[in-house]
């Protein structure tokens, strides 16, 4: 699936998935491969039942999906939102080489200055 | 070229670009104290700005339009948060409608600019975009990447009439 657009609830549990640094990790873990909870969990200094909470988190803004492998239930990153939020910051990346560039040659153009 | 870094994280919503420039912080800050001189470098070529209101105060505004080339006008503002001249400049940038109020103040990025002398002389600026949600960058970047594209486009054919 290609992620476009968000509407308003699913930006705010995207949001809110992301401001945790726990979460965040977790979602860099999902997207290089597929662990078990309990795998998971282990990496962090808490609980499983706290790490599942963080996960089901993940679950709920899309960030992160569950696929079952016979008895074991692994959690598998979505890099297609994260992919649509660099795809974002690289636009805005041009954006601001350009206006950088233009304050280099403004200020090549006028290096003393003087407010007009 | 000046532009010395760009990193962007995805996860965190943010753009932090650094550039380093032969001038001193006095002189950089004037890029954004004075509106004429404002006006030269935020908008693309294609789509120059006009700064209106200009008030670079803790508390006050900043409003502008730009000129795309079939006559459009979108309309931006800064709310000010931070000033510590010739240092730092903090502000929510959004687009606005025709009264200069920003069309929604929940999808507002912040920008914050940190001018540091260079070791040696020269300045380097530190330029932060933030984001508080991807819908928030969506907006911006509608609204400011059909400009950017035509800017790099123009510039382009600039190099090639030379």
């Amino acid at each position: 699936m290609v992620v476009d657009q968000f509407s308003d609830a699913e930006v705010d549990r995207v949001f809110h998935a992301l401001a945790d640094a726990t979460r965040r990790d977790l979602v860099r873990r999902s997207v290089t491969g597929e662990h078990s909870v309990s795998d998971l969990a282990r990496r962090y200094p808490m609980s499983v039942t706290a790490v599942q909470k963080h996960v089901a988190v993940l679950e709920e803004a899309g960030l992160v999906e569950k696929r079952r492998h016979g008895r074991e239930q692994r959690v598998v990153g979505r890099p297609d939102v994260l992919r649509r939020a660099q795809q974002l910051l690289d636009e805005l990346q041009q954006l601001w080489h350009g206006r950088l560039d233009r304050i280099g040659e403004l200020l090549d153009e006028d290096p003393q200055g003087g407010t007009s | 070229m000046s532009i010395t870094s760009m990193v962007t994280d995805p996860e965190r919503l943010t753009l932090t670009a650094t550039a380093e420039y032969d001038v001193t912080a006095e002189r950089a800050w004037q890029l954004w104290d004075d509106p004429r001189q404002l006006e030269r470098w935020w908008g693309p070529p294609a789509y120059p700005a006009t700064v209106v209101d200009h008030d670079l105060r803790a508390g006050g505004k900043v409003t502008y339009f730009m000129t795309g080339p079939s006559g459009d006008q979108p309309r931006g503002v800064w709310d000010v948060d931070e000033v510590v001249a010739p240092r730092r400049l903090v502000v929510r940038h959004g687009f606005a409608d025709d009264s200069g109020e920003p069309v929604n103040p929940a999808l507002t990025a912040r920008i914050q600019v940190d001018i540091a002398d260079r070791e040696g002389g020269g300045v380097v600026v530190t330029i932060t975009n933030s984001f508080g949600s991807i819908e928030a960058m969506e907006q911006l970047m509608a609204m400011q990447m059909e400009e950017g594209l035509r800017g790099a486009m123009s510039q382009i054919d600039d190099i090639l009439a030379a």
